[in-house]
């Protein structure tokens, strides 16, 4: 700012100083033609200034851009995973919700998993998250859950991709390696089949009349990463934001730029199948799990980014 | 003369109370039998230790790891039942609930790359979360067990001991764990020192060992008497329909497949198959010579030689069984190091 307030001053500095020979020969001119004369110099010196004032403007702008990001420093950047449905807030327990097949239903509880980060920066250079840093259990029932931190080199980025659930190395790593998110005794307890050794990547429960189960729950655990020595089904999903459109991410020390993220669960019975909850109130690790994965792989939209 | 014979009883008594001290105190980690292949366990995340090991088998018998306080992991792993759990058919959890089934021995699990009767577990080191968790099992979280354990004060002193920090871990519960189930190694049956030279076989156990070689080694393959495979071995599917191993690859082709179990202790390990429809071992060898039913992925090798299952005359039934017998290891059964303290 201090930089711009130099420039206008020294702007207003020679439109006094062209002013200067103007009224030196203000008296030999004209009433009428002064008057004339006066407005034409009045327009000109604002459109000058307005010139002046804006070229400078976007020069220090520029200088600024080339300065502003170091990308051998690291600064925070939020990812925020605003749980909806369809136009509205997720409200767990307490509204009803219709989906495609014309079911209500209330959503008691929705965890999943967001893992290996990737962003890309402007310039089509791409960051890699750290893989241990990079394990996030979103859990709509924790607030701190919703917004992850991670950090990343200063710099613009237009694109993020992450894997929706946890890759399949990490499925088969020793006990040192699942800490944190990744914790079967701890954090990650829901999220973990201890009889088939893998975790769940999406989960979401709730109730609704239509469910034949006790009580009229429906449960849907998705997990199933491609085994380990056999191959079997595989619903690890790659999802991919682009930026550009609704805000890029400014990442610069000081502040957390924040990627808002609407992501809508109703995508999950909405899709390429539509999901009865009558006909499959219960999924874990069957075939038909796979409808499912391929159905929430759409829930994530960008909506906007707080620089 | 009365003096001297005092002094003997002395030095005796010393060398006996000496002798004692050094049996109490030895422990040589993890050994790998001589006639065993190298382990698949990967030791070297979980280094064994003394205090790692007695902390491992603490827990191991300790209640507190269910969610009333009542079952052990010993509780279905009886130790002088080769860790099963004798006379019960599936395995017996809290509130007389029941499991769908045959609680399996815990031996040689050093060589085992998978774990359950359908192989869902691939690392023993996140075994025990299994049964802990279960609902039918010990029906706790594993919060909770860390809970208990923090608040317990006989095992902070352990935890240091093994692990150099009070803090009680889940990691490092269920690498003490790991610690004391590799342990329980079961390498000196009659069989191990016929292979190791020290003792030979009498005449039907080596009758009975060639016809074991013919006619089972493909599956139950020496010295581990598993080749980890999982196969459906023809038995009728029961009314809860376990469709086994096709519950974890969701493969059709899976179907009635479950884990092929080791041979080893056959006496101490009844009933038998994952469900623990079989009595005893003639109830076993009956089911190959004649019930052998031709389900879904029936084992290629039952249906050899135009036959279904496995023949096997009166003789050769009374020569196998005698060479099963030579496979049961007392020594195991009774070793006082992984028993009760």
């Amino acid at each position: 700012m201090n930089q711009l307030l130099t420039i206008s001053s020294l702007v207003e500095f020679i439109i006094h100083a062209v002013n200067w020979p103007i009224c030196i020969y203000l008296p030999i001119i004209h009433k009428s033609g002064l008057l004339i004369l006066l407005f034409i110099f009045q327009i000109m010196k604002k459109l000058l200034f307005i010139a002046i004032a804006m070229s400078s403007m976007f020069y220090s702008c520029k200088k600024d851009l080339v300065a502003q990001y170091n990308a051998n420093i690291k600064a925070p950047l939020s990812i925020e995973f605003d749980n909806t449905m369809g136009g509205t807030d997720l409200q767990l327990s307490t509204a009803t919700y219709t989906n495609a097949n014309n079911e209500l239903f209330k959503v008691t509880m929705l965890k999943y998993f967001v893992s290996n980060i990737i962003l890309t920066k402007i310039d089509g250079t791409i960051y890699t998250v750290p893989q241990d840093s990079s394990y996030f259990l979103v859990d709509e029932s924790k607030p701190a859950t919703l917004s992850p931190i991670i950090n990343v080199p200063e710099g613009e980025y237009t694109q993020i991709d992450f894997i929706l659930g946890v890759d399949s190395l990490r499925n088969t790593k020793d006990l040192s390696q699942r800490t944190g998110a990744l914790d079967p005794t701890g954090e990650a307890a829901g999220m973990y089949w201890s009889w088939n050794s893998g975790y769940i990547f999406f989960k979401m429960e709730g109730t609704s009349v239509v469910s034949p189960q006790i009580n009229n729950v429906f449960q849907y655990h998705i997990g199933l990463f491609g085994g380990y020595s056999a191959p079997t089904l595989n619903n690890l999903k790659k999802v991919s934001i682009n930026l550009s459109v609704r805000g890029i991410a400014k990442v610069k020390t000081g502040s957390t730029p924040n990627v808002h993220l609407l992501v809508n669960a109703m995508k999950m019975f909405n899709g390429n199948s539509n999901i009865s909850i009558a006909s499959n109130s219960v999924v874990m690790a069957s075939a038909f799990s796979a409808k499912i994965a391929d159905n929430y792989t759409n829930m994530f939209q960008h909506d906007h980014t707080e620089n | 003369m009365k003096l001297r014979n005092g002094i003997y009883l002395l030095f005796l008594t010393f060398f006996i109370l000496a002798c004692k001290k050094d049996f109490v105190q030895l422990f040589e980690g993890f050994q790998k039998p001589s006639n065993f292949p190298e382990p698949v366990y990967k030791f070297q995340h979980n280094i064994i230790t003394k205090p790692g090991f007695e902390l491992g088998r603490k827990l191991f018998f300790d209640p507190i790891l269910s969610l009333d306080n009542t079952i052990s992991c010993a509780s279905c792993h009886i130790p002088t039942s080769a860790f099963t759990q004798h006379g019960h058919n599936v395995s017996h959890g809290i509130n007389d609930l029941l499991g769908t089934r045959n609680s399996p021995p815990i031996m040689n699990l050093a060589w085992s790359n998978s774990f359950m009767w359908d192989g869902g577990i691939a690392d023993l080191d996140l075994q025990p979360i299994a049964p802990i968790t279960n609902h039918v099992e010990m029906g706790e979280s594993m919060t909770n067990v860390l809970t208990k354990l923090k608040n317990n004060s006989t095992y902070k002193p352990l935890f240091k001991a093994a692990f150099g920090s009070e803090e009680v871990s889940n990691i490092n519960v269920l690498k003490a764990l790991s610690q004391f189930m590799l342990m329980c190694v079961s390498a000196d049956s009659k069989y191990d020192s016929v292979m190791r030279n020290q003792k030979s076989f009498s005449i039907e156990e080596k009758a009975g060992y060639v016809l074991f070689q013919n006619k089972c080694n493909s599956c139950h393959k020496e010295p581990l008497f598993t080749d980890n495979s999982f196969r459906n071995n023809g038995i009728q599917p029961s009314n809860i329909d376990d469709i086994g191993r096709e519950l974890i690859t969701l493969l059709p082709t899976d179907k009635y497949k479950f884990k092929v179990p080791s041979l080893r202790n056959l006496e101490y390990t009844a009933p038998y198959m994952h469900d623990g429809r079989f009595l005893n071992l003639d109830a076993v060898l009956d089911h190959y010579n004649k019930q052998v039913i031709p389900t879904s992925n029936l084992d290629p090798l039952l249906l050899s030689n135009g036959f279904t299952g496995v023949s096997l005359t009166a003789d050769e039934k009374r020569n196998l069984l005698s060479f099963l017998n030579t496979l049961n290891d007392r020594k195991f059964i009774t070793n006082p190091l992984i028993a009760e303290q």
